[in-house]
């Protein structure tokens, strides 16, 4: 299949590759590369193990055609640490317990990024709502609510 | 002299046992540094697909590969046919029964595998995957396991016919597997033939899936020059998959080098060895380059082990005033086509006779039979030990079902039946030996912080107004850390685990597990035990586990075996180094080791504190100052036989309110007290718990793999399976008391589990509850909205008035 050159910031830093028309994200991502954070839990757009930012939204990254990204701005799991500081929502995760296996992890952290700048200061409730295209087998979500919570204080008295 | 402020100040330093330490495995995880099977990348490497049955019974006529090999970027199609020249084509399960590695002749189950196709990339292996044209010619399937050994009953095994003497018993049909009893049966009889009241009620476990967030999948390296074989593996038990890729593969044990890496999730289901990894280390082999195939969410729910599908009748016997003179069970277990559960040998119904639960029941007699349906294999204990859930959820709803019909509080019939403080260790009816327990103070406690009576009292109100609340309470006990090896043993092997420790010379150390983490934070909760035992700073301590060529050999993690088993062997590896430490420390101070006392961190002279010597000088000294005789070093290996299980148990309280027009069942309160004897890290036992009580709460509510009559699956994907977003999840109240195990060397018994076993039949329990003044006493799982309804519209209840 013929490829397509396509080029896009990511985590700050211009990229450029040739994808086949087909080729998903995630997997240009993940395997042209290198950024191996976002995973793959389903092939349904339901588990958001993939969920980056794309041009200042969340996406799942395992359904979008990674032709799409093109000249866009996509960030990932490894650019959200600046300067060897970890980003709150980072921050929160670890001091909430807001995550067991990680495979969620870096889904959850992206969507939580995003999440808090469309809503700065979430009820619980807001929370749940805003986390519910990302699932967690391992935590239950309450320490993952708390993790937000963190963030949200944290970025808030920033 | 050292004071107690200065003592609390060394302790805390440690952050050893009973500290909610931060997790060590958070930082990679959170900057996207964990290392998953899929995040493997080697030189070379190639992909593989699997082709799979679109029927669940069905004859092979015939399997064309010659258009998927003539696509370019394809490099091989491996069938069953290939795989015979080596013997490969079947394997062994974990039950005593065959698996075929990919389809022989016939398929058995939908989406079964039948050809592995290998190319440069996954998208070419995809497309090959729809080239390979499989001719199949239909055969009616078995679903109904209750008609699995109906006279006319299709044969699903026909590679076992003629063979009756199964692994674990005499079969009595083709489609058999065997019958397992256990108890005293004549005995029971009586007691039911004699009882003052006896109930009945059959009930059914649904077929549910662990459903991890990662799937399965393997990237096997072969090299053809050294002869030597890697496997990185989503694997629960990577010792165990050594040996058995050994066995089946001819390849010495010393050059197969397994490599369990981060594992997103297992709950169970990452126990056995599928088809796929068998098929993808054939390739590797053939092919002389690394191959991966990580399987997607649907293969993955229909293909990998799934668990449950028992179909119980629990029956008890009891006087007038609810005390339980015996319990009689009978269970059809549907294991699907082939058997691999995973069991300890010995067990095909695993641990389910732990089924007389936290009840002083005199007597018992308990039956199951394993039959094979036309459908995928499994059985496993998703999160559970072995079948222990099962156990949990028949004999907490007999128990509920006997106190409504001797009107008894269902709580108080709790009280008059459970095995009294005093009793421990405490010998059941099926043999079992309970270590330790204190259930009364357990519900008690829970009755109080939730207003028991309170709550009944506005139950009552609603009733009287024609609402729909309901109460649920569970008070459950589990059996988990197999096991001793006199009766647990996995493929021939006991069910150890092990540990070992190297203290380096400057005082920081390593220590490398048998057991594997799959989320439980295992880096930091070990590094917590050989704190308190060797007064090194946790921080100091690195944990490896899930490389064969380096971990000692283990069964690895599952049926909250890691605390119970590895973390004796941990706490038993250190105690060795501590006892070389105080030879060496007498050496230092000139003293006899009798003189000696520990503190915190440092052997002291006693009655003369300050001659002390810390750890971290006795680890130097270790390398270059040790008495005359002792060989130099500090380090330790322990294979710890457990003696017993632990006996793990809780109290569990759950509060619903049910819409009366859509069924719909709002969980208003989950109270969940847990003892798990000593608590290692209390930060990390409550997300255990929490992370239980939801994988309890989405089995109880909408989990169900379901097939229609013609075999197809209808729930394999995320769209049909049910996984609770944040949105349904309740909010989980925790609370615990601590009742040791008298023989764990820490007291420790072992949690990640007990809130999915306990939390299932609580819900059930809850939404029963809500129904019983109506004469309702059992209501099978899911409890959606769709079922709830079905059961308000048969009473009549959302009629509009």
């Amino acid at each position: 299949m013929a490829k397509q050159h396509i080029s896009f910031t990511l985590n700050g830093q211009k990229v450029e590759t040739l994808v086949e028309p087909r080729e998903l994200l995630i997997h240009v991502l993940r395997e042209q590369l290198g950024q191996t954070g976002s995973h793959i839990g389903c092939d349904t757009s339901h588990c958001g193990a993939c969920t980056v930012d794309l041009n200042g939204k969340s996406v799942k990254a395992c359904t979008i055609l990674a032709v799409q990204a093109n000249d866009g701005e996509v960030l990932t799991v490894e650019g959200l640490a600046k300067d060897g500081e970890l980003h709150p929502v980072q921050e929160g995760f670890m001091q909430e317990h807001g995550l067991q296996c990680g495979f969620c992890t870096p889904g959850m952290l992206l969507r939580a990024y995003r999440f808090l700048q469309e809503n700065p200061n979430p009820t619980e409730e807001e929370i749940r709502w805003g986390m519910s295209g990302n699932l967690c087998r391992c935590t239950g979500y309450q320490n993952i609510i708390k993790a937000v919570q963190y963030a949200a204080k944290k970025m808030q008295s920033a | 002299m050292s004071s107690t402020a200065d003592t609390v100040e060394r302790e805390k330093n440690l952050q050893g046992i009973g500290c909610s330490r931060k997790r060590k495995e958070d930082p990679r995880f959170i900057q996207g540094k964990g290392n998953y099977v899929d995040d493997i990348k080697m030189p070379g490497m190639l992909f593989a697909d699997m082709v799979r049955s679109p029927h669940a019974h069905a004859r092979i006529k015939s399997i064309n590969k010659e258009k998927a090999l003539a696509l370019p970027g394809v490099h091989a199609v491996i069938t069953a046919e290939d795989l015979k020249p080596l013997n490969l084509h079947w394997m062994p399960t974990l039950a005593g029964d065959v698996q075929a590695v990919l389809a022989d002749e016939k398929v058995v189950f939908q989406q079964q595998e039948v050809a592995l196709v290998v190319a440069d990339d996954r998208y070419i292996a995809a497309d090959a995957t729809e080239l390979v044209e499989v001719e199949y010619e239909e055969l009616p399937p078995i679903v109904d396991p209750h008609k699995a050994m109906d006279p006319d009953a299709p044969i699903i095994r026909e590679d076992l016919v003629g063979k009756m003497e199964g692994a674990h018993s005499k079969r009595l049909h083709d489609n058999h597997i065997f019958t397992w009893e256990v108890g005293q049966k004549d005995e029971t009889d009586r007691v039911f033939e004699t009882a003052e009241v006896t109930v009945k009620q059959e009930m059914t476990y649904q077929r549910v899936h662990p459903s991890p967030l990662e799937t399965c999948g393997c990237v096997a390296s072969f090299d053809k020059i050294k002869g030597t074989l890697t496997v990185y593996i989503t694997s629960q038990a990577p010792h165990v998959v050594r040996t058995v890729v050994s066995q089946l593969s001819g390849i010495p044990e010393s050059k197969v080098r397994i490599i369990s890496p981060d594992i997103g999730g297992g709950f169970g289901n990452k126990v056995g060895v599928y088809p796929g990894y068998v098929a993808t280390i054939v390739a590797s082999i053939v092919l002389g380059r690394p191959v991966k195939w990580v399987e997607d969410r649907i293969e993955h729910l229909s293909t990998t082990a799934f668990a449950r599908d028992y179909h119980m009748t629990g029956e008890l016997a009891a006087d007038k005033d609810g005390r339980i003179k015996a319990l009689r069970v009978n269970v059809l277990a549907d294991h699907g086509a082939f058997d691999a559960c995973a069991d300890p040998s010995k067990f095909p119904a695993g641990l389910f006779h732990i089924c007389t639960g936290s009840y002083d029941i005199p007597t018992a007699y308990a039956r199951v039979d394993g039959v094979y349906t036309n459908k995928a294999p499994g059985g496993v204990a998703y999160r559970c030990s072995f079948r222990v859930t099962e156990a949990v959820y028949l004999i907490e709803r007999m128990v509920d079902v006997l106190a409504q019909k001797l009107n008894i509080d269902k709580a108080e019939i709790r009280f008059r039946n459970f095995i009294k403080p005093e009793q421990f260790p405490y010998t059941s009816a099926f043999g079992w030996e309970y270590d330790s327990g204190n259930y009364h103070a357990a519900l008690k406690k829970v009755l109080e912080a939730v207003d028991y009576e309170g709550l009944r009292k506005e139950q009552a109100e609603k009733r009287a107004r024609g609402e729909l609340m309901g109460i649920g309470i569970v008070t459950f006990t589990e059996i988990v850390g197999a096991g001793p090896s006199k009766t647990c043993d996995i493929l021939g092997i006991g069910m150890f685990d092990s540990c070992e420790i190297r203290v380096h010379p400057t005082g920081s150390a390593l220590a490398r597990m048998g057991t594997i983490t799959q989320g439980q934070g295992h880096q930091t909760t070990y590094a917590q035990i050989i704190a308190s035992e060797l007064g090194i700073p946790s921080e100091d301590i690195q944990i490896e586990e899930g490389d064969t060529d380096t971990a000692p050999y283990g069964l690895g993690t599952y049926g909250s075996r890691t605390t119970p088993v590895g973390g004796a062997a941990t706490a038993k590896a250190a105690r060795k180094i501590r006892a070389k430490a105080r030879k060496i420390a007498a050496h230092l101070l000139e003293v006899s080791e009798d003189d000696l006392e520990w503190d915190v961190d440092r052997f002291r002279v006693k009655g003369s504190p300050d001659q002390a010597k810390t750890m971290k000088e006795i680890a130097w000294a270790a390398y270059n100052n040790v008495p005359e005789g002792m060989e130099p070093g500090l380090e330790a290996v322990e294979y710890y036989d457990p003696p017993n299980f632990t006996y793990p148990f809780g109290a569990y309280v759950c509060v619903v309110d049910i819409d009366k027009y859509t069924g719909v069942t709002k969980i208003r309160r989950f109270y969940a007290l847990d003892d798990c004897g000593t608590r290692i890290n209390p930060m990390i036992i409550d997300g255990q718990i929490h992370g239980g009580l939801t994988e309890g709460f989405a089995v109880a509510m909408g989990q169900e793999l379901i097939y229609d009559e013609g075999g197809n699956i209808l729930g394999n994907s995320f769209m049909d399976y049910f996984l609770p977003t944040a949105v349904e999840t309740p909010h989980w109240e925790t609370d615990y008391t601590v009742t040791p195990s008298p023989h764990h060397p820490l007291g420790a018994k072992g949690v990640a589990e007990s809130p999915h076993v306990g939390s299932i039949p609580t819900f059930t329990a809850a939404v029963v509850d809500a129904f019983a003044h109506l004469g309702v006493t059992h209501m099978n799982m899911p409890h959606n909205a769709f079922n709830v309804w079905k059961k308000i519209h048969e009473l009549g209840l959302d009629k509009r008035s």
